[in-house]
């Protein structure tokens, strides 16, 4: 049996003008006459070959400009390859965005069809889907209002349910779950588990690993535009999470005292974390007279404007590697780094270090997901309702 | 012995009949393959277009719906803004008309040119703005471009629908059918048909610069202005003594169209000869549009 989606030698090729707009106007395009221009070649996606077969779910993984959304978009023909050819055997959606072509003006029952017919579905399919899916989204009050009386919450529900009844073979799916709610999104990847079940093809990108392991079979991992690994599921997200690249490391240097604690290092394994990863920082602290058990080590985790946002400390009794973990899910989207101390309670302060350890937090918990422009605190907390 | 042979050929029959529907079934549900490579040569790619045709459809649809959604009077826009130029060209054109001997009255000479003039202006004005309004969706999903200028071409249409509806019913109350004949229907036929195309032609070539060139957004009003102004929709070319500038004004796309439409109810038109000029221009035009935009349309994602 021939594999559903070959893709062979892949290369996508950018042409960085400079600092100009990639809109031109006709004047800039004289200047490029009479002035050499100042092109630079960039390759968003460099030799990608792999093969996909008939009903598996492929998870496509990487740091963000790996090439992940590029590759979708050649795969799903809105943008062509530099080099290279994809052939696949069957018909494609592509949900690179849900809610393509929805317009605020139309009601949400004229959008259904709007945005059913972009996805490729016929009229006849439409309208036979179209008690399923304004029951799946929940919206049957609001089905012949316009769709700018909607929430966004509603609009999103309506755009994935438009989307969760396309029955083309291959689906190609990128990040479209970061958004509604937390029982929605459950939904949603309950319906998309059981499309990939249903025997139909998924190629997926998403920054949640936890869904990607979820859903997926099997994976691939981008790095740099090319393909790093690809196989199993699992193994492609353990060689993502162990890859520790940009590593931030740290080492003051106060040995004009005759007597000090400072630190060896302080070092942050990666520099950007999706919501749900595992944060780590290891720290090491050497003396020249040898520990009392009453040294400290204090961390705390600032915000870009230096607000301090919370504290931990430890006592540090040798000068083995201490490591420091917050859980994923601990801050919002942003950047942040740490300020360590080492100090002697009451007594003195060793040593610091006023800023290390940048790292950003690249997305919002899934649950917020549809909160994308709002502030919603640095911090997540264990919050009860009754 | 006959009847075995008698059965065995049925048997064959049957068998052959099996094959040719296993054929045709083979040939319902194959596979569509489809393969993907790096854009090379140019081709109408007819066949993705017809297959897109709901689609088609379904985005003329929208920007009809959408175009007079809270509004007061909806598509009496359509109507009014005719109506209005109309009454604006009255004053200046009316005295003169009747100077130069024409014998149809202003109403049915201005509003006639006009409403063919409104589908070319509205249609390649919202052709050229087409593009840049659906970049999103152009950068988020595949479908063939040429749907969007083309659909866009088709609301103007509609509009047109009603304007020539008003258009029928005022001459006809004014005047009753003094001015129909058994020509009109043809004439008019061969005016929409060919504003249509005219109006696909430029805007397909507008709507694939506008991509590449902001500029198009500020020469675009500009060059319509400058349209009508040079064009017979307001004045017959007969005030142009100059042969030179009637050759030019029949290189305004519009003139023909509008030039065989009005020829149905007034009788009087501009030379053959001009009209030649400019649907051979027109037909340049529509090439030149389809070609420029097939090349554009490659790499709409990366430019828009």
């Amino acid at each position: 049996m021939k594999p559903i989606i070959e893709i062979a030698h892949i290369s996508k090729k950018f042409r960085i003008q400079g600092n100009h707009d990639p809109y031109l106007s006709i004047r800039d395009s004289f200047q490029n006459v009479f002035r050499k221009n100042s092109k630079e070649d960039f390759y968003a996606l460099n030799d990608v070959s792999f093969t996909v077969n008939e009903g598996e779910a492929v998870g496509i993984i990487g740091k963000n400009g790996a090439g992940k959304s590029t590759l979708l978009k050649i795969i799903s023909k809105i943008t062509p390859p530099t080099q290279g050819s994809i052939t696949y055997r069957g018909r494609v959606a592509s949900l690179l965005e849900i809610g393509t072509g929805f317009h605020a003006e139309l009601t949400g029952r004229e959008n259904v069809f709007m945005n059913g017919s972009i996805l490729g579905m016929k009229k006849a399919e439409i309208r036979k889907n179209f008690d399923a899916i304004v029951d799946f989204a929940g919206v049957e009050k609001f089905i012949d209002t316009p769709l700018k009386h909607y929430s966004s919450g509603m609009q999103v529900r309506l755009a994935f349910a438009v989307a969760a009844f396309v029955e083309n073979e291959i689906l190609i799916i990128d990040e479209v779950l970061a958004v509604g709610d937390t029982e929605f999104q459950k939904k949603c990847i309950g319906k998309m588990g059981e499309v990939s079940k249903g025997g139909r093809t998924l190629l997926f990108v998403s920054h949640h690993l936890s869904v990607i392991k979820q859903l997926c079979t099997s994976g691939v991992m981008l790095e740099q535009g090319s393909v790093h690994i690809t196989g199993n599921v699992s193994d492609v997200i353990n060689a993502y999470q162990s890859r520790t690249e940009k590593t931030a490391s740290y080492k003051t240097e106060n040995t004009h005292k005759d007597f000090y604690v400072r630190f060896a290092s302080v070092v942050g394994a990666f520099n950007e974390f999706h919501c749900d990863q595992l944060i780590e920082f290891d720290f090491e602290v050497e003396t020249n007279k040898g520990f009392t058990g009453k040294e400290k080590l204090l961390v705390r985790v600032m915000d870009e404007f230096d607000n301090v946002l919370t504290t931990s400390e430890t006592y540090v009794n040798n000068n083995e590697r201490i490591k420091l973990s917050f859980s994923g899910s601990t801050f919002s989207k942003g950047n942040y780094k740490l300020n360590c101390f080492v100090y002697h309670p009451a007594v003195a302060q060793y040593d610091q270090v006023s800023e290390c350890c940048f790292f950003s937090i690249l997305d919002n918990k899934p649950i917020y997901g549809h909160l994308e422009t709002f502030d919603i605190g640095k911090i997540y907390t264990n919050s009860y309702w009754s | 012995m006959m009847n075995s042979l008698a059965a065995s050929f049925k048997a064959r029959k049957a068998a052959k009949n099996l094959f040719i529907f296993s054929i045709i079934v083979r040939y319902l549900f194959r596979v569509i393959e489809t393969k993907i490579t790096p854009p090379k040569g140019l081709s109408l790619n007819l066949k993705e277009l017809w297959r897109s045709r709901e689609l088609f459809y379904f985005f003329a649809w929208r920007d009809i719906k959408v175009k007079y959604k809270q509004t007061l009077i909806g598509f009496l826009w359509a109507i009014i803004q005719p109506l209005m130029m109309m009454g604006i060209l009255y004053f200046f054109l009316a005295q003169r008309l009747e100077t130069e001997g024409f014998k149809v009255p202003f109403v049915v000479y201005s509003l006639s040119g006009l409403i063919i003039w409104n589908v070319f202006s509205t249609g390649i004005t919202s052709a050229g703005n087409s593009m840049v309004q659906n970049s999103n969706m152009i950068k988020k999903i595949y479908f063939p471009r040429l749907i969007i200028p083309s659909s866009s071409v088709i609301v103007s249409l509609f509009d047109f629908i009603w304007a020539f509806l008003v258009f029928l019913i005022l001459v006809i109350a004014l005047y009753g059918f003094q001015y129909f004949n058994w020509t009109t229907p043809l004439y008019f036929l061969a005016g929409i048909l060919t504003v249509i195309f005219t109006t696909i032609g430029l805007g397909n070539l507008i709507a694939s610069l506008s991509v590449k060139f902001k500029d198009v957004k500020y020469a675009l009003p500009f060059l319509v202005q400058l349209m009508l102004l040079g064009s017979s929709v307001i004045y017959p070319l007969s005030f142009i003594d100059n042969k030179i500038v009637g050759y030019l004004l029949a290189l305004n796309p519009c003139m023909g169209p509008v030039e065989l439409f009005r020829m149905g109810i007034t009788g009087y038109s501009a030379p053959m000869e001009l009209i030649y000029i400019n649907l051979a221009f027109n037909l340049i035009l529509f090439i030149i549009g389809l070609y420029n935009f097939r090349r554009t349309e490659q790499y709409l994602a990366d430019i828009i």
